[in-house]
Parts: C-alpha cells; sequence; structure tokens
C-alpha cells in the first residue's frame, strides 16, 4: 500500500465509519433514565477503547510522513528522519538527497538516538509506551524495548544505556541495551520531552514542555536536568525561571556550551500586550561552563518574532548555532561568538525580554517548510537539515550560503486535506500580530501549556482561565469556561483576531479548516486503564463513589451534586453550566462550563481557573459546601480511589 | 595490690571493647553550622550526611552544611525520618507537615491535601524499589512512584486498631509498620495480605508472657534485615525470626533504658537502639552503650557481656547526648541524632590509638 491510499483510507476513516461506531455505542444511566442535557450518550469502557483504537489510527495513519526528529549517522552518510505521522522511520541518502528505505516502528514516534557505530537506531514510540531498537544497516526492527508514559526524547550513552525522556511520567527512564530491561527512573519535570547527550556520551541534558506546578499565580519555572551518565544520576537542575515549555537542547562537542530553546509566557498579565511583544518570549537558554551558569536571550525582534524555537544545534567549531521556529518557519543562524559575549555581559539579565537584543547574535533568518522541528547539523558544519513536519519534507540549508539549496519530499499525498490544512494554521504563527504566536504557542503539541491565562475580553484582572486540553473535544460545545462558545467556528474565529492575535483572525475556508483539525485531535491512550477495560478493586471502588446517588449515612444527594449527572455522557460532561462553588471574586459569574474529564488525569492544573494543582485539591481544598459534588463524607482513602476511577476516563 | 587491681581491670575492658565497635565521637551542633540541635533523624549517602532537625533538613557535604527549610519547599521545618532511594539518590522526608522529597536539589512536596498522602503528620518513611511505604498519624501509605498511586493502610483494611503509624521497614518480602498502641503490623508482599503482631499481655504493663510474642503494644520502630524482625516500643525491645519471639528489657540485657525510639539492625543480629538513656548496640551476646554519663555527663561506654556482667570502657569522647533519636551507617562508622546535636561515630579500628 502506497503513502497515498494509506491517506485516503484514513480520510474516509475519519470522516465515516468510527465515528459512526462510536457514537453507537449508547450505554443507558445506572438508573436507567437519560442523562441530562445534550448527550445521553452515557460513558462504558468499551466506546472508551473504541475511541482509542480509532484516535490511535487516525494519527498514526494519517498518511503524512510528518517528520519530526532527526539523526544523521555518524559518517554523514544517512539521515534518519522519525516520521510520526506514519509510524516509520526513513533512511536518506545524503549524497543523493533521497529515501533509500523505511522501517515501520510504533504508534506516533518522536524521537531517535543512533549508537556512537551508528550500527543501532532506537525510537520513541510515544503512544505505545516502548522504544524500537533498528538495525540501521539493513532497516528492519530489532527489538521493541520498554518505556515509561509517553516516551519522547532518547540518548544514548554510547556504552549500553540509554535515556528516555517520558512526557507524562515526568521521568527519565534509564534503559540497559543489553539486558532490554529498565534499570531506574529519574524524577524529571513535567512532561519531560527532549534529550542531548554530550559527545562523550558523560552527560544527559533533559528538557520539558510544561512548566514545574508552582504556586496559583506566580511566574513560571522550568528546569534542564543534566544526568551524570557514569552514575546515572541527575547532578544537577538548571533552573530556568520565567519559563515554561522547552523544547530541543544541545550540547557543543568540547561538552562547555549548551543551547535550549524555549517559551517565556507573559501569562501573568492581561493578554493586552500583543503589540509590545507581551504574549510569548521566544527564547533560548544558553547555559554551561563558556556561560558559568544559564541566561536566557531573546529570539524575537520587534515586529518579528521568531515563534515556537523548537530544534537547536551548535557547529563543531562553535562558531554558528541554528534554531528551528516551528511557528513561523524558519530558521535562525546564530553567531555563537556574539552570543556567549551576550550571555555572559553584566547586562544580560536585563536582555531576556528585550527585543532588540537578537539582533546582536542572530545573523540570518531562513525560511523552510511548514513547521520545522528538529534540524541536524553535518559533522562539518556545512549542511544543515530540517525536518518541515507539516510538509513533509526535509529542508536542505547550504550554511555557508545561509540558504536553502534542497528539499527532498518523503512522500506525502498529493492534495492537502482540510484537517491538514487546519493543522497548518493550527501550528502556524503567522495569523499573528508580527508573526509571534499562534494556537500551537499555548496547545503545545496540540495539548495545554499547565498555565492559566488573563485575556483581555474578560477585563483585565477579570475571568482567569486554566488553558484546556483539545483532545478529542469535537462533541464537547459549548466552548470557553463560561460556555459563550456554542462551536468551534465561534470559538476560534473572528474573535481570535480581536482578542488574540492582533492581526487577523481565522475566516471562511481557513476557519473551517481549522475547526476540522481541531476536531480531528485525538484522544492520547489512556495509561491507567487496562486494556481490557476492567478497573482495579481501587479503581472500581472509586468508579461506584462516582456513581453514588446516596451518601454513606445513607441520606440521598441531590441529583445536582450526583458526579455522574453533570459529568455524564460519553465526555463526562452534560455540556451545561454549573455553579460549583469554585467561583472566585475576579470571576463575572460562578456558573462555569462543565468539563470533560476523558483524559483528566494529564492536564493538571484543575477548575476554570487552573487554581487546583492536583485532583485531589479540587475536593480537599475548593469544595468545603459539597457543591463540586458531595465529597465531604469521604475518608481520605474513598477520595483516592474516586481519583484513581477519575484517572481511567 | 591496688596498681595490679587496675591494671587488670582496664585490661579485661581493652578485651571486652576489642569485640565490640569502639568509636571517637564528633559532634555537630548550632555552634558549626547545624539547622537545629535537636536531630531527630540521620541518613547517609555517601559521603553526605543528611540530618532531620526540628527546623529544618540538613545537608553535610564537603566540610559544610546547607539547610533546607520550607521556603525551599519543604513541608515542614520538622523533619522526622528521612529514606534514601538508593538507586536514583532521591531523599523522601517524613516531617510534620506532610512528606517531601529531594532530588537533585529540587524539594517537592506531598500532603493530605494536594495528594493522596493520609496524613500530614507523617513519622516514618521507606523506601521498597518503585514503591515508597509511609508511617502517618493515621494510617500508612504506599506511593507508588511509577504510576502516581497511593494505596492507604489503616483500621478499616488492615487489622490494626490503632491508626497511629510510627514507623516503617520494608524488604522484598515483607513490610513492617510499627504502630502506636497497635503492636507491629506485617503485610506480606505476595500475598497482600497483613497479619497483626501483639503483645500476648495485652494492656498490661507486667510481662507474663515473655519471649511469646511483641513485648509491648506501643511499638516506635521496626527494622526488618535478613527476615529478622526487631521491634521498639517504650517498654523494650523485641526479636521475631519468624518463628520465636525474643524480648530484651533493661533489666536483663544491655539496654540502658525500655523507652525506644528507634532500632536499627546491620544485619539482623548486630543491633542498634537509641534510648533516651544512650546509644545501644547489641552483637548477639554483648551489649555497648554509649553516652555522656547521665549524672556526670563524663563520655561513658558501658559493655555488658553475655554473662551480664557489666564493665566500665575508659573513653574519652561520647554521641552529643543521652537522649537519642536515631542512627544510621557509614561504612564503619555511625551517626547518631540526638535531642542536642548530630553526632559523628568515627570507628577505632584494632591498633588505632
Amino acid at each position: 500500500m502506497g503513502i497515498g491510499m494509506r491517506g485516503q483510507i484514513a480520510r474516509e476513516f475519519t470522516k465515516n465509519g468510527a465515528a459512526r461506531r462510536v457514537r453507537s455505542l449508547t450505554v443507558p444511566a445506572p438508573n436507567g433514565q437519560p442523562r441530562r442535557g445534550r448527550t445521553n450518550i452515557v460513558v462504558g469502557a468499551i466506546s472508551i477503547l473504541a475511541c482509542f483504537v480509532f484516535a490511535s489510527a487516525a494519527v498514526a495513519q494519517n498518511g503524512y510522513p510528518s517528520p519530526d526528529d532527526l539523526v544523521l549517522s555518524p559518517d554523514g552518510a544517512r539521515l534518519y528522519a522519525v516520521l510520526s505521522g506514519t509510524g516509520e522511520v526513513a533512511a536518506i541518502d545524503t549524497a543523493k538527497r533521497n529515501v533509500i528505505g523505511r522501517v515501520a516502528v510504533g504508534k506516533v514516534p518522536r524521537g531517535i538516538a543512533i549508537t556512537p557505530d551508528g550500527a543501532r537506531l532506537y525510537v520513541t514510540n510515544s503512544w505505545a509506551d516502548t522504544i524500537s531498537e533498528i538495525d540501521a544497516a539493513r532497516m528492519q526492527t530489532l527489538r521493541t524495548l520498554p518505556a515509561g508514559f509517553e516516551p519522547t526524547g532518547i540518548a544514548s550513552d554510547g556504552r549500553g544505556s540509554l535515556y528516555v525522556a517520558n512526557r507524562l511520567s515526568d521521568n527519565v527512564t534509564v534503559l540497559d541495551v543489553a539486558s532490554g530491561t529498565i534499570t531506574r527512573h529519574l524524577i524529571s519535570a513535567r512532561g519531560a520531552s527532549y534529550t542531548a547527550a554530550t559527545a562523550d556520551g558523560a552527560r544527559i541534558f533533559v528538557t520539558h514542555i510544561y512548566p514545574i506546578p508552582g504556586e496559583f499565580r506566580t511566574p513560571p519555572r522550568a528546569e534542564i536536568e543534566e544526568i551524570d551518565a557514569h552514575a546515572q544520576l541527575i547532578a544537577h537542575r538548571i533552573a530556568l525561571p520565567d519559563a515554561a515549555g522547552v523544547f530541543h537542547v544541545t550540547i557543543s562537542r568540547d561538552g562547555r556550551l549548551g543551547l535550549a530553546a524555549l517559551l517565556r509566557p507573559h501569562n501573568l498579565v492581561p493578554l493586552a500586550h500583543v503589540e509590545h511583544g507581551w504574549a510569548f518570549g521566544d527564547s533560548l537558554a544558553v547555559f554551561g561552563d563558556d556561560i558559568g551558569g544559564a541566561v536566557q536571550l531573546p529570539l524575537d525582534a520587534i515586529e518579528n518574532y521568531f515563534s515556537l524555537p523548537f530544534g537547536v544545534a551548535i557547529s563543531a567549531d562553535k562558531k554558528r548555532a541554528y534554531v528551528s521556529a516551528s511557528g513561523t518557519n524558519e530558521v535562525a543562524v546564530l553567531d555563537l561568538a556574539r552570543l556567549v559575549a551576550v550571555a555572559r555581559a553584566p547586562s544580560v539579565a536585563r536582555m531576556a525580554n528585550d527585543l532588540s537584543a537578537a539582533s546582536r547574535y542572530v545573523i540570518a533568518r531562513i525560511p523552510v517548510g511548514s513547521n520545522p522541528r528538529n534540524i541536524a547539523l553535518s559533522a562539518d558544519g556545512s549542511t544543515l537539515w530540517v525536518a518541515n513536519r507539516l510538509d513533509d519534507s526535509i529542508s536542505i540549508i547550504d550554511t555557508a550560503r545561509m540558504a536553502v539549496s534542497g528539499t527532498i519530499a518523503l512522500g506525502a499525498p498529493a492534495t492537502l486535506t482540510p484537517q491538514r490544512r487546519g493543522e497548518r494554521l493550527f501550528y502556524s504563527s503567522l495569523v499573528a500580530f508580527g508573526n509571534s504566536f499562534g494556537c500551537a504557542s499555548c496547545h503545545i503539541d496540540s495539548t495545554f501549556d499547565g498555565l492559566n491565562w488573563d485575556l483581555e475580553p474578560d477585563g483585565f484582572g477579570i475571568d482567569i482561565v486554566d488553558n484546556r486540553a483539545l483532545e478529542d473535544i469535537a462533541d464537547t460545545s459549548p466552548f470557553k469556561w463560561n460556555g459563550q462558545n456554542p462551536d468551534l467556528q465561534t470559538e476560534c474565529g473572528p474573535r481570535t483576531e480581536r482578542y488574540f492575535f492582533r492581526s487577523q483572525g481565522f475566516r471562511g475556508d481557513d476557519l473551517e479548516d481549522l475547526v476540522s483539525y481541531i476536531k480531528a485531535i485525538p484522544l492520547r491512550p489512556n495509561r491507567y486503564r487496562s486494556p481490557d477495560g476492567e478497573l482495579t478493586p481501587a479503581q472500581e471502588r472509586g468508579k461506584a463513589i462516582f456513581l453514588r446517588t446516596v451518601r454513606k449515612d445513607g441520606t440521598p444527594i441531590p441529583e445536582t451534586d450526583q458526579c455522574f449527572v453533570c459529568h455524564s455522557g460519553k465526555y463526562y460532561t452534560n455540556q451545561l453550566l454549573a455553579d460549583v462553588g469554585t467561583g472566585k471574586p475576579t470571576d463575572r459569574s460562578p456558573m462555569i462550563d462543565t468539563p470533560e474529564l476523558t483524559n483528566v488525569v494529564n492536564s493538571s492544573p484543575y477548575l476554570h481557573d487552573g487554581s487546583a494543582h492536583t485532583l485531589e485539591e479540587i475536593w480537599t481544598i475548593f469544595n468545603p459546601k459539597d457543591q463540586h459534588g458531595v465529597t465531604n463524607d469521604l475518608a481520605k482513602d474513598e477520595l483516592n480511589d474516586l481519583i484513581e476511577y477519575l484517572k481511567t476516563l | 595490690m591496688r596498681a595490679t587491681i587496675i591494671a587488670a581491670f582496664l585490661a579485661a575492658s581493652a578485651l571486652v571493647a576489642q569485640d565490640l565497635p569502639r568509636f571517637r565521637w564528633e559532634s555537630f551542633t548550632t555552634a558549626n553550622g547545624l539547622a537545629d540541635n535537636r536531630v531527630y533523624s540521620v541518613c547517609v549517602d555517601g559521603s553526605r550526611i543528611w540530618a532531620g532537625t526540628d527546623n529544618g533538613l540538613a545537608l553535610y557535604e564537603n566540610g559544610k552544611w546547607r539547610v533546607f527549610t520550607t521556603v525551599d519547599g519543604l513541608a515542614h521545618r520538622a523533619v522526622l525520618s528521612l529514606a534514601l532511594d538508593k538507586k536514583t539518590h532521591t531523599l523522601w522526608i517524613a516531617t510534620m507537615g506532610g512528606l517531601s522529597r529531594y532530588s537533585a536539589g529540587r524539594i517537592d512536596t506531598f500532603t493530605q491535601l494536594n495528594s493522596g498522602l493520609p496524613n500530614d503528620v507523617v513519622y516514618g518513611v521507606t523506601v521498597q524499589g518503585d514503591l515508597v511505604w509511609i508511617a502517618t498519624a493515621a494510617g500508612g501509605a504506599r506511593y507508588d512512584t511509577r504510576t502516581n498511586q497511593w494505596s492507604l493502610f489503616n483500621e478499616r483494611n488492615t487489622p490494626m486498631y490503632e491508626i497511629w503509624t510510627y514507623g516503617v521497614s520494608a524488604a522484598e518480602d515483607k513490610v513492617y509498620y510499627a504502630v502506636w498502641g497497635s503492636g507491629v503490623l506485617e503485610y506480606d508482599v505476595k500475598t497482600d495480605r497483613w497479619l497483626k503482631y501483639d503483645d500476648p499481655d495485652g494492656e498490661n504493663e507486667i510481662v507474663l508472657h515473655k519471649d511469646e510474642g511483641l513485648i509491648h503494644e506501643i511499638t516506635t520502630s521496626v527494622s526488618y534485615v535478613n527476615k529478622i524482625l526487631w521491634a521498639a516500643t517504650y517498654f523494650g525491645a523485641s526479636r521475631y525470626d519468624g518463628r520465636n519471639w525474643r524480648n530484651f528489657l533493661d533489666k536483663d540485657s544491655g539496654l540502658p533504658s525500655n523507652f525506644l525510639n528507634q532500632v536499627k539492625s546491620v544485619d539482623g543480629t548486630r543491633t542498634w537502639f537509641s534510648t533516651d538513656k544512650g546509644l545501644a548496640y547489641y552483637d548477639g551476646a554483648q551489649w555497648a552503650t554509649y553516652r555522656p554519663g547521665l549524672d556526670t555527663h563524663a563520655p561513658e561506654m558501658l559493655v555488658r557481656d553475655a554473662a551480664g556482667t557489666v564493665t566500665h570502657v575508659p573513653v574519652t569522647t561520647a554521641p552529643a547526648f543521652h537522649y537519642t533519636f536515631g542512627v544510621d551507617f557509614q561504612n564503619d562508622d555511625i551517626w547518631v541524632a540526638t535531642a542536642k546535636g548530630l553526632s559523628h561515630g568515627i570507628r577505632i579500628k584494632p591498633g588505632d590509638k
């Protein structure tokens, strides 16, 4: 089956089969009565599993290769690209500039590492929680190894151990390659995603796409972990104040200079100063012995932002660095000597938000394809390879000329589906004033950012809102926490122009394309539900609490305070507004849209304003009067059971 | 004649002392950087020493103390117990206000409000692979670090009738809880079942059935090593090998007191006891007590041989105070948490002066 054929089937599958099949799985309520609200479809493990199977197919076999991560063979003869859309790894002959082989791996592969001899590739299968070991010469899968939840980045120490950043486990798995077993898990930070090893493999660096949870409405903070690969322990945590999402990281060949792409969100002030660069700082963490610490420097320029920096590379001679901007579709060329000089200057702390700073070290910005992700630099520094995820291509940059010298197509369907066009819009920052940010700046990798925001349309300091997840939300209208947007066209349409992007919004066909993409964002596999749908004893006890209609003392619970009444249906929402006692004085109304609970375990913080750090806090702190379900008669272990059940939804 | 007697006494003391560990004691207090003199717990991580004090967590590294407080994210200033995950060098910190976790400079805190922890008063903690076992004032808990799942153990799902768990010790096959007022609880990993060990004398303060069970219901600490369980109570100590119990009281053993804060065994036989009247050691036959004299405050090392003969071994140093809370081992050395400072017992080996 060719790539094009796979795409066609995926489209038909998406539009027709699975959607109908899922909707047909209607399960009656425990009392035999239909649920209150617009959706009568009630939760059932079968429907969830069916949904998961459909969603997996939609992402893993959408027909678009979607290159994400890259790695060069040690001799530079081959480039390996992880194709997250088709679930493959492609081998590219760097001299002939064509694809010479492919191998299927697991679901939604994201990261790749290569052994120093170039013989083996290791690929993270983020939806299968596995690592594919590949014979690089034959492009054949040899073994499938275990990992944590949603393995993403992977690095080899060259001495037989792999380090895997697990996005949903918030840890780093250390894997012994010889035995194929996990030797330990190192405590990382939230959303552990990208890794880099020093040339000698002695140190491994790990970044995270979400901030470290902190006090409500305090500046975000992030870190980079430095792992001592000899001891297999975290040696240092490099603090990154005011940073949230941190993406790829790289280390100079001498191990003395590190760079990591990151976002500095300005979420504590109203989103009213987009014109002044006050939504996101697209930045670079600069750290290591050359700097004597860690600093953050902007990549943005006035009215010409470098949105969503993602991939990073340093030339072997340490003269240049390269950074991809996945939102503005370009690669920046940095003069490293100048960058280091600025980073070491006493005034560097003041430059983190200085939009004139980048002109001192960014010497060129090279347009590439749509949504460039990771980049790989040849050993001699002459050629930079760029994975254009939403163009399904690899850009080849001649670094001497600082221009694209060629493009390798990876076999995408000839025409773009509306969904794919919408995905490009979602990941593009070209829609905003100065190209400063886009949907994906907050909804990182189509998820969320773990932050709460003060959006201007509600008034300054009014209606602080948590950033909600976007998985499988097509049928969960209305939208927004106050439920004011009846459909996604309203949610994503002209209001985004006025209140967010301050330039152009999404209209007409673009808007329909964008909505079709958002509606198709699938539900990630749930790691807490067994494949056969059977619940553990604790989950079963929690389900009974979720479904209960009487208190422990036997008195009836009012219908409005029964968990499963508001959180009913396939998505665990009756799609109505409710006052659950969580409104704040700064909220215009205590009426809150009942959120869907699918994969709720992943999307902390909670409540409409993100004031609950954990699921527990929803009830231990923010439910004193039993308005958000009756929970105050529960013992602690019973509340734990309820949470164990919620984690399976 | 008198000189001969003294010489003989010293020679005999030296002979006895050769079989029991002798130490040169050095102590740390606030005067040399410790966070507080009241040290509840100590934990050795290679060359690094962690001390849980009444006023923060202190780390001794490269000759200097560094103190972590609630400002750094610690759950509470009073640090009661410490446990090291030897694989990852993560430190688990039991405090009066929750459970904290230290990993490479970052402290994360779990409380009864933000997590599944049953109660914020955390008396004990230990690590068993990917699992962390916790003793709190409202029962025990097990935290799975892989899945973030909390399992709670209390009067509803175990045989304990008091839920004031004071200490916990885990090995691959068994986990033991010291339950203050409810004896010792045993969890069998293979069968997922709980068993309870009680004082056969019930609530009586008189020991009627010695060596027939746990010495007392008010247990404060357990130590399970090499399939041997040691239990410390406020009324003596007990040893259980899976079949037989043996009890130890100050009147018939070398324990300086029946009031025990901690028991920690090296190998099931060689065992240390932190009491209110000194630090005691038992090698399976002989006992030794290390302390400043209760009245004289002069350094003491008392040795009780298998026949019950007590001798004073001349020493020049002693732990900082006789009221001891706990110990940890650093190769042949020992670290002792006392109510008036942290003491380092530097092992004196044969031939050392």
